[in-house]
């Protein structure tokens, strides 16, 4: 396997029953970044952490990890745990069911939020639970680290403090962070590479900077055709005005204008005109 | 005691997260904030502070160094190497109590962020021409 690369999938696809939950997709984890897998909810995301996780086989293609390191953690959405354990007891079990276990590292994390360490996990908060589930995880010392909608069940001061001890550990530890979201706001600064996952297959992939870089919105008069040569993802005509979002970098002639655009606009144009071809 | 950039990423910019810290960088080396021999804060710190990608502040760094603006010394970390513009500080801190003064007299006449904004980047325009 390429050096740099923490997880590679050829033509994985999966089919539950009549319904196909994935369609050939294949695509690389960069190693030491922090991917975002971005769809609308009943994309497939869940599906495929769940078979990148080894808990659900691929009806096709396969999923690959470098020889050595492949230590992979999920936490699911629902961030699972024993009722009836306490939170210490949840850390022993954690550390006899995995090979390599950093004791420190989670009670770190449980102490950064204040979760106490003797109370049951069925008495813990919904917040504290999602805690509970993450030092788990990071205790583990994974290689790649694959988070079903982290941020999901926690309040806006919470979600930032994760975010940052999240990243904090990708810089203590160089594991490789696949984290799954419908909320793209929220991924700008945090997220250097995307997978966006439409109805089940991959609609781009890539490193941010160089996506955002590759696109353009166009404004200027009324016009069918855009200023400059390019793949148009959305074109709209409003009064005088028309603008365009574009595959493309090329300067232009006034009376245009070109401005960059945003993480969320290049997302919701890329998923609408996957839907639109679909259609 | 060395100057801490505090970074922040617009997430509503369309400017790619990198260069925006990068930008921010060069600002404090514009407004006299950061000077050659301040040491910029680690990569683990900007991350735990901001709460930014790490590679995101090693690309900016790598950015800044590629301008010569900064240099990275093996173990020790990455320390500002040159000045950016040339206006002495006494001079920079008058014309920023000139501005003020020239801001309440654009705001009394009713002038917004937009229109200010406006009105400077049509007068450097003019200057170009």
């Amino acid at each position: 396997m390429t050096e740099g690369i923490a997880l590679a999938v050829e033509g994985l696809g999966k089919r539950y029953r009549r319904k196909v939950a994935l369609r050939d997709c294949s695509f690389e984890l960069p190693a030491g970044r922090v991917s975002a897998l971005v769809g609308m909810n009943g994309a497939g995301k869940t599906t495929l952490l769940s078979v990148l996780a080894g808990l659900l086989p691929p009806t096709e293609g396969r999923v690959r990890l470098p020889a050595g390191e492949r230590r992979i953690a999920f936490v699911a959405q629902e961030k699972p745990l024993y009722r009836h354990f306490s939170v210490r007891d949840m850390l022993r079990l954690g550390s006899k069911l995995n090979t390599v276990w950093d004791q420190q590292r989670a009670l770190d994390w449980l102490a950064r939020f204040d979760v106490p360490l003797d109370r049951p996990c069925g008495k813990l908060s919904g917040g504290q639970q999602a805690q509970v589930s993450f030092a788990v995880a990071i205790g583990s010392r994974p290689s790649v680290l694959l988070l079903d909608e982290p941020l999901s069940n926690l309040d806006p001061l919470a979600r930032r403090e994760v975010v940052k001890e999240l990243l904090s550990a990708v810089v203590d530890t160089d594991m490789t962070v696949l984290m799954s979201t419908h909320v793209v706001a929220e991924l700008s600064g945090v997220a250097d590479h995307l997978l966006l996952l439409g109805d089940g297959e991959l609609v781009l992939s890539g490193d941010v900077d160089d996506l955002l870089a590759a696109h353009r919105n166009y404004a200027g008069p009324r016009s069918e055709r855009p200023p400059v040569p390019g793949e148009v993802l959305v074109a709209s005509h409003v009064g005088g005005q028309s603008t365009f979002l574009m595959e493309s970098f090329e300067p232009v002639a006034a009376p245009w204008t070109a401005r960059p655009v945003t993480l969320e606009d290049l997302v919701l144009a890329r998923l609408e005109n996957a839907r639109a071809v679909a259609a | 005691m060395s100057y801490v950039v505090e970074f922040r990423v617009d997430r509503g910019s369309g400017m790619p997260a990198y260069l925006q810290l990068a930008q921010q960088v060069r600002e404090a080396l514009r407004l006299g904030w950061l000077t050659p021999g301040d040491k910029l804060p680690t990569v683990r710190e900007v991350v735990a502070t901001s709460g930014v990608n790490p590679n995101t502040v090693l690309k900016a760094y790598r950015e800044l160094e590629f301008a010569g603006l900064v240099e990275a010394r093996q173990g020790a970390g990455t320390f500002v190497k040159a000045a950016l513009g040339t206006a002495d500080r006494k001079d920079l801190a008058r014309l920023y109590d000139e501005l003020v003064e020239w801001l309440a007299r654009a705001r009394k006449s009713g002038l917004e962020d937009e229109d200010v904004v406006a009105l400077l980047r049509t007068a450097l325009e003019g200057e170009r021409e």
